[in-house]
């Protein structure tokens, strides 16, 4: 993934998903651009977390499942066999739905994937990187104190704005966020909203989530996901204003039949 | 407003009832069970007690050339019966050892004859004839006799005079056949539990295999015995009797403990934890060496702690692979002859001397305090993984 | 369309269009009312319009209560927020419609002085215009884009018609200048009636946002048409 490939985006060709003999996903075809904030919503089993996971092969860990169609980053294949699924979620990091951070320090967090990748030695220059990392992620007021701490001992909204800062720490081009404040209240929530709207500028986003309300609010993409189909892609604006499918507008509008 | 009945009427008295009968069941088993533990106790440490403790005779010891060959007139002839021979008969090495002492008579503390020794500690059944037990009442009056901390017990291996029994030997032998046990089964099985938990496919296959795990743990482990004996004996041809086969067969009767403990120790590390690592681009083995195993490892600890507890304390698969031998001295190697505490105990209580019994008691203490100082590390280590999450 | 699985939402902008039907019920009744009195020369039924404004008016303050408390409440999206943007807007129109009713039923009463002679083109106007009105709320009733295109079109022969009735009084006045004030006030007429058929086709234009989410206030017919066309395979 060198930086003389054309854009940084994500573009999806017909990907198809199956458990086994059932297919969850139905040939997705979606372009994700650089810098925005691409939200995925639909109802439970609607495939939009599976495909979210499909970005960083997450759904590799799952027996028996199994992708058909290309799913490009700058470019690349990512399903291609000579992709190093370690060195691809480098690159594309990932925020879950209930904070996880690991149960070591703050700063233990954080220098985790940096170390393991090699990116700095431990040192001046690591402290350096967890120290933006953190005020990257807008925590580092709160924690600086406090690194050698254990980061469970964190509130849920400050866990999962450490998650967040653990994940940029390896400077990824993509960010995918799994329902990333259905366990925060509206504070944190709002937090994690205006911190996604700053890190946009250089990372794309990906998000998933049960809360419409919430993809009006952070999103420049909406993509409404139904049974395993993509059912609608488009600026955010006019699928919560004037969405063109029948079914976007009765979801949307909570008409679920 | 509709008035509302807060009160107990009769269907609620009722139920009532059934809750305190409930309860009431609970307590009765909890008194039962508990009822059993304090007899077993009163009557193990009161057997055992007195074991701890052992009679010594002042006597007059002459070191003569006429002890050199018959170690019995080196204390008077009134008082041969009433030292130990195990003592009397070390004079002539002593002698030989300290040549000087040759033609000297010594005012002496000698451990006393089993007989006397339960004689001076009122029990039933110490067979010390009449006209002995005149004497030792005269010694007693002229404080020519004492009864003292029983060290022998615990430095001496074993013995057929009882007086001179010790728990040494067994002790060192379960010592050696555990850590063998621990050597061979704690890596195995954790390694093994690793693989099925975190890579294995759920296939047929492995189904298989942890279904025959699970019956492993449920099996007699005398048939682990056997399987040593096939195994490391007869094919392997490994030394009979010696640490090396005790240690190895127990390891194969450990192995599902650990293996189950490990699994569930592994399962119990919670799945996000997981996902964040990989989702950060960590590789399976640094997952599981990073992550994984340092929060699982109380767990594992304990399932091993508590499977090396249940190996120490076995001895039906040790009598197959014959380890219920009279071992005097301790072992050397691992290669030797050996016996373990439970061995040991299964020994002495089949001797029909009385001061045995307190042996065999005694050796039960011993095994027991073992055992619940293993068990207390191991609820240590779960309540520390407790705090963890 | 499939109804709201919350039952009460349905229900809350059930109410509110009705309402919204009832106040235009009620600027139809008072514009009908107000041409009336001046071709009848019945200054109670004059009276009777200026009294009832009032009633359009409350309705109008209880529909913004409404509206804004379902926009906070329940947050609408898509078409239910286009509704509910169509019936804030109509609701303005609608009350300006009354307004405009109102002055015509003034107007009535001055003429009592100044006695008007000629009514007939201003009579076809009103016709015209309630034919129009009528059209605008149909198309809201029934979201039916046909009644809301053609109130539209219509209002080119109002305007039309307008600018003849104007030059028609300009004469009389020219001719006798003690028709003038009578002249002045028919033309004020004329004018609140051509500004009631502006206001009709402002709610038929939010009809079309409401309907097909595209905005064609303001932009040449043929644009108007591509954007309706446009969205048409929904």
């Amino acid at each position: 993934m060198t930086s003389n490939l054309i854009e940084n985006t994500l573009t999806v060709r017909d990907l198809k998903l199956w458990y086994g003999n059932f297919e969850a996903l139905h040939g997705i075809n979606l372009d994700i651009q650089k810098g925005k904030v691409t939200a995925f919503i639909g109802p439970s089993g609607c495939g939009k977390s599976t495909f979210l996971r499909c970005i960083n092969r997450m759904n590799d860990r799952i027996a028996g499942c199994r992708v058909e169609g290309a799913l490009l980053l700058n470019g690349q294949d990512i399903y291609d066999p000579s992709v190093d699924v370690v060195q691809l979620r480098s690159y594309i990091g990932m925020v879950f739905q209930k904070p996880n951070p690991f149960p070591k320090s703050i700063y233990e967090n954080v220098a985790y994937a940096p170390r393991i990748h090699g990116m700095v030695k431990d040192g001046p220059e690591m402290d350096e990187l967890v120290e933006t990392a953190l005020k990257r992620a807008g925590i580092w007021e709160e924690v600086k104190d406090k690194l050698q701490q254990p980061g469970t001992a964190l509130s849920g909204g400050q866990q999962q704005r450490l998650c967040i800062a653990r994940t940029i720490a390896v400077k990824p081009k993509v960010i995918l966020m799994d329902e990333p404040c259905s366990a925060l209240d509206p504070i944190a929530t709002a937090k994690i909203e205006e911190l996604m709207d700053e890190l946009k500028e250089e990372y794309t986003i990906v998000i998933v989530t049960h809360n419409m309300q919430q993809a009006a609010r952070v999103s420049d993409y909406t993509a409404y996901f139904y049974l395993g189909d993509l059912i609608e892609f488009s600026d955010t604006h006019t699928i919560f204003t004037a969405p063109a499918n029948q079914k976007t507008e009765d979801y949307i509008t909570g008409r679920f039949g | 407003m509709d008035q509302l009945d807060m009160h107990t009427n009769a269907s609620m008295r009722k139920r009532l009832r059934a809750d305190k009968r409930f309860k009431l069941y609970g307590l009765a088993a909890i008194s039962f069970a508990l009822a059993f533990l304090v007899f077993f106790f009163v009557d193990i440490i009161g057997k055992g007690a007195p074991a701890f403790q052992q009679a010594e005779i002042q006597v007059t010891v002459h070191y003569s050339e006429a002890a050199i060959n018959n170690y019995n007139k080196a204390v008077d002839k009134e008082y041969k019966h009433l030292v130990s021979k195990a003592w009397l008969r070390l004079v002539p090495n002593q002698i030989a050892g300290k040549p000087e002492l040759l033609g000297q008579d010594y005012e002496e503390w000698v451990l006393a004859e089993n007989s006397v020794d339960q004689y001076l500690k009122g029990h039933e059944g110490h067979r010390l004839k009449e006209k002995n037990q005149r004497l030792v009442d005269q010694m007693k009056t002229d404080g020519k006799v004492r009864l003292v901390f029983n060290s022998g017990f615990f430095n001496s291996g074993d013995s057929k005079l009882p007086e001179n029994a010790g728990i040494l030997a067994a002790a060192i032998g379960s010592v050696m056949v555990l850590l063998l046990t621990m050597l061979f089964a704690v890596p195995v099985g954790v390694m093994t539990a690793i693989y099925l938990e975190e890579f294995a496919p759920d296939n047929r296959l492995t189904q298989v295999i942890e279904v025959n795990i699970n019956n492993l743990a449920a099996i007699p482990s005398i048939l682990y015995g056997l399987l040593g004996l096939a195994i490391f004996i007869n094919v392997m041809g490994a030394p009979r009797s010696s640490a090396l086969v005790g240690g190895l067969t127990l390891a194969l009767m450990t192995l599902p403990v650990i293996i189950i403990a490990t699994r569930a120790a592994l399962r119990s590390v919670p799945e996000p934890i997981r996902e964040a690592a990989y989702g950060l681009g960590a590789s399976s083995l640094q997952v599981v060496w990073h992550h994984v195993l340092p929060l699982a490892m109380p767990g594992i600890l304990t399932g091993s702690i508590i499977g090396l507890a249940q190996a120490m304390g076995e001895t039906a698969p040790l009598l197959i692979v014959g380890m219920m031998a009279y071992i005097p001295d301790a072992p050397g190697s691992i290669f030797e002859a050996t016996t373990v505490l439970p061995a040991q105990i299964y020994t002495w209580s089949s001797e029909s001397v009385r001061a045995f019994e307190e042996r065999t008691a005694a050796g039960i203490m011993v095994l027991l305090t073992v055992l619940l100082t293993m068990n207390a590390i191991a609820v240590k280590f779960r309540n520390r993984s407790e705090n963890t999450w | 369309m499939t109804e709201h699985t919350f039952k009460r939402f349905e229900d809350e902008l059930n109410t509110l269009k009705e309402k919204v039907l009832s106040m235009g019920g009620l600027v139809e009744k008072a514009v009908k009312r107000s041409m009336n009195s001046l071709i009848k020369q019945d200054a109670v039924r004059a009276h009777k319009v200026i009294e009832r404004d009032h009633a359009i008016n409350a309705l109008e303050v209880e529909i913004d209560d409404m509206t804004r408390t379902l926009l906070a409440l329940r947050q609408p999206a898509a078409s239910d927020l286009r509704f509910i943007m169509t019936t804030i807007k109509v609701v303005t129109d609608l009350e300006r419609m009354g307004d405009l009713a109102e002055s015509i039923a003034n107007h009535m009463l001055k003429t009592q002085e100044a006695p008007l002679t000629q009514v007939a083109s201003l009579q076809t106007l009103s016709d015209l215009v309630l034919a129009q009105t009528a059209l605008a709320l149909d198309a809201f009733a029934r979201s039916d884009l046909d009644a809301a295109m053609t109130c539209i079109e219509s209002d080119n022969k109002i305007d039309e018609l307008y600018r003849t009735m104007q030059r028609e009084y300009l004469t009389y006045m020219m001719e006798d200048p003690r028709q003038i004030t009578a002249g002045l006030i028919a033309t004020n007429i004329g004018r609140n009636l051509e500004r009631i058929g502006d206001h009709a086709v402002n709610v038929a234009k939010m009809v079309i946002y409401m309907v097909k989410g595209k905005d064609i206030r303001h932009t040449d017919p043929q644009t108007a048409a591509a954007l309706i066309s446009g969205t048409a395979q929904k």
